[in-house]
């Protein structure tokens, strides 16, 4: 390596001695870290309970039933329809036209999470996210590994064929076998055989493959995912504090999504596939991922582009 | 893109849709068995064709939650109804037929019905009557059936026949008009005997169909209602058109002819 190249990578870079993310040994330190995941559990148990609370425990506000239904279409202070986009896109597939309360319901929907990250749905509301993780952080405690990988973008194909097979089918092919609405609607109604698929999924991630189930082959993340390319809420990354210790690529549950290269182009993370669940935000021992609106941190990237320009 | 690369990238491509391929393979059935899995199961009021209903069903038991007698449920792998879908089992708790029909306007998706605001249109199934077990075919005083059913004198009503087993006493047999049947199962939820000799099923079940090419031919005089629609078949299938009538029946045609043929004039 020449001088000159030397040169260029110091000053591109800091070649500081580097940190490694270390778990304080507060209790504080460690809430700090835990953060979005406490975040995270509290709006997906939180969801739950809601649903559950309504329907089991007949819970009100402003005298409305609070939120009636499950995931696949619910309804907000008996006046907002809710309803899952894909599973309205799959009854489309299959040539039946729903009636304009779910058509309405997912356009809301679509709408909070272009604004919030397509796949933040993965990450805080999704219920058999808490199934994977518990797999996954079994599987790392006990150090199983894979016994075989398949492409994260297998997830599109089985997108492809969720709506290929409903207009052959006739029927929404994917909810007919969703583990994620079995999982959501048995929690709510009564948990009956359904809940073996749930169980198969955590069995596939911990023995099978590493993120087998949300990070590679389900078809909804995979509708997310094409959604989140417009997320307005991105990690956004600052090139001049990072040491690239690899801390965050080590913790991120999604292959793919974090790539120095693409990160520290557009100071931030541009791939659909992130799900903003934050994990690398806390395990940053330098600060230089954080959450913020894609407005500002194009208009701060261009700044700082122009400053290094001029 | 170089010959090497093409190449690749095709045989990826096909690589790609030979999984698809088979993983479609496996997927399909698994949806077929699910979504065809005992179809006798009853829809709540208001539900589409079965076909149609299949496919516009979202599962989120928003009827369910609607229904103030907790009738309606939502199915599990392996329950009697397609995973996810509502339905009821009569024997167990019937519908009550509310008024207001709670459980159709929350559908979100048009799996209910919206149009259906009368509780008295909707079509769940129709009663059939065990005619081997039923203690008023048996010659009992029981007609529980036509006492508690909600479209009273309607939906069943009594013939009252001589019982010739005794010789002696009145035989009350309840009939079943499937004009007016909504398929509630009150009756079914009712009926005394052990296993209950009323049962509602599906309509696919129970009804035949007369065949396109079918024609009464039995003339103008002779109004065969069809106690399913109450029209007059003979109009529906053949509009305005009476050279079909088929030859080799003319006896019905003569006024008055069919009395010497069946007795009573063969009209309940």
């Amino acid at each position: 390596m020449t001088e000159k190249q030397e040169e260029g990578m110091v000053s591109s870079r800091k070649r500081e001695p580097v940190r490694h993310f270390q778990m304080p040994d507060t209790l504080v330190g460690k809430l700090r870290v835990w953060r979005f995941l406490i975040a995270r559990r509290v709006v997906q148990v939180g969801t739950l309970i809601l649903f559950i609370g309504t329907f089991c425990w007949g819970w009100k506000l402003f005298n409305q039933p609070v939120l009636t239904g499950n995931m696949s279409s619910s309804r907000l202070l008996d006046v907002i329809p809710l309803s899952d986009p894909f599973a309205v896109l799959q009854v489309i597939a299959s040539l039946h036209w729903p009636h304009m309360d779910a058509l309405i319901g997912a356009a809301i929907v679509l709408v909070i999470y272009l604004l919030l990250g397509g796949r933040v749905f993965c990450a805080w509301t999704c219920p058999v996210n808490m199934v994977t993780d518990l797999a996954n952080w079994l599987r790392e405690k006990w150090g199983v590994r894979s016994l075989f990988v398949v492409p994260s973008k297998t997830r599109y194909w089985a997108l492809l064929l969720a709506l290929v097979l409903s207009f052959i089918l006739g029927v929404a092919a994917f909810e007919w076998i969703s583990p994620i609405a079995i999982m959501h609607r048995e929690l709510i109604y009564g948990i009956g055989l359904g809940f073996i698929a749930v169980l198969g999924i955590f069995i596939f991630d911990l023995l099978i493959m590493a993120r087998g189930w949300c990070g590679h082959l389900c078809p909804l993340g995979a509708f997310w995912s094409i959604t989140g390319r417009a997320a307005q809420v991105r990690v956004a990354f600052d090139d001049a504090s990072c040491t690239r210790c690899g801390d965050c690529v080590k913790e991120c549950p999604e292959p793919s999504v974090l790539s120095f290269k693409e990160i520290s182009q557009y100071g931030m993370v541009r791939s659909g596939e992130c799900t903003n669940c934050g994990k690398c935000i806390v395990v940053c021992p330098e600060s230089s991922l954080s959450f913020n609106l894609r407005a500002c941190i194009c208009k701060s990237s261009s700044q700082s582009a122009h400053g290094s320009t001029s | 893109m170089s010959a090497t690369d093409r190449r690749q990238f095709l045989i990826r491509t096909a690589q790609m849709a030979g999984v698809a391929a088979c993983a479609g393979v496996v997927w399909s059935p698994l949806v077929r068995s699910q979504a065809q899995a005992a179809a006798h199961a009853l829809r709540p009021p208001g539900a589409l064709p079965e076909e149609d209903f299949m496919a516009l069903c979202l599962k989120c038991g928003q009827c369910v939650r609607a229904c103030p007698f907790k009738t309606l449920k939502l199915a599990t792998v392996a329950d009697v109804a397609p995973v996810g879908t509502p339905y009821f089992i009569a024997r167990n708790i019937p519908c009550e037929m509310c008024v207001d029909v709670p459980c159709v306007p929350v559908c979100p998706s048009g799996a209910l019905d919206r149009d259906l605001t009368d509780i008295t249109k909707a079509r769940m199934g129709l009663a059939v009557i065990d005619r081997e077990i039923c203690l008023s075919l048996r010659g009992l005083r029981c007609e529980v059936c036509y006492r508690v059913c909600p479209v009273r004198g309607k939906a069943i009503t009594l013939n009252i026949t001589h019982n010739q087993d005794t010789n002696r006493h009145a035989r009350f047999e309840p009939v079943i008009n499937s004009e007016y049947c909504t398929g509630c199962g009150i009756c079914e939820k009712a009926c005394p005997t052990e296993e209950s000799s009323i049962r509602v099923l599906r309509h696919s079940f129970v009804q035949g169909k007369l065949g396109e090419h079918y024609s009464p031919s039995l003339g103008d005089d002779f109004k065969t209602q069809d106690v399913r629609h109450g029209t007059d078949i003979a109009k529906e299938l053949n509009p305005g058109d009476k050279k079909q009538a088929a030859p080799g029946v003319g006896y019905f045609n003569q006024p008055g002819g069919r009395e010497g043929i069946i007795p009573g004039g063969g009209q309940p």
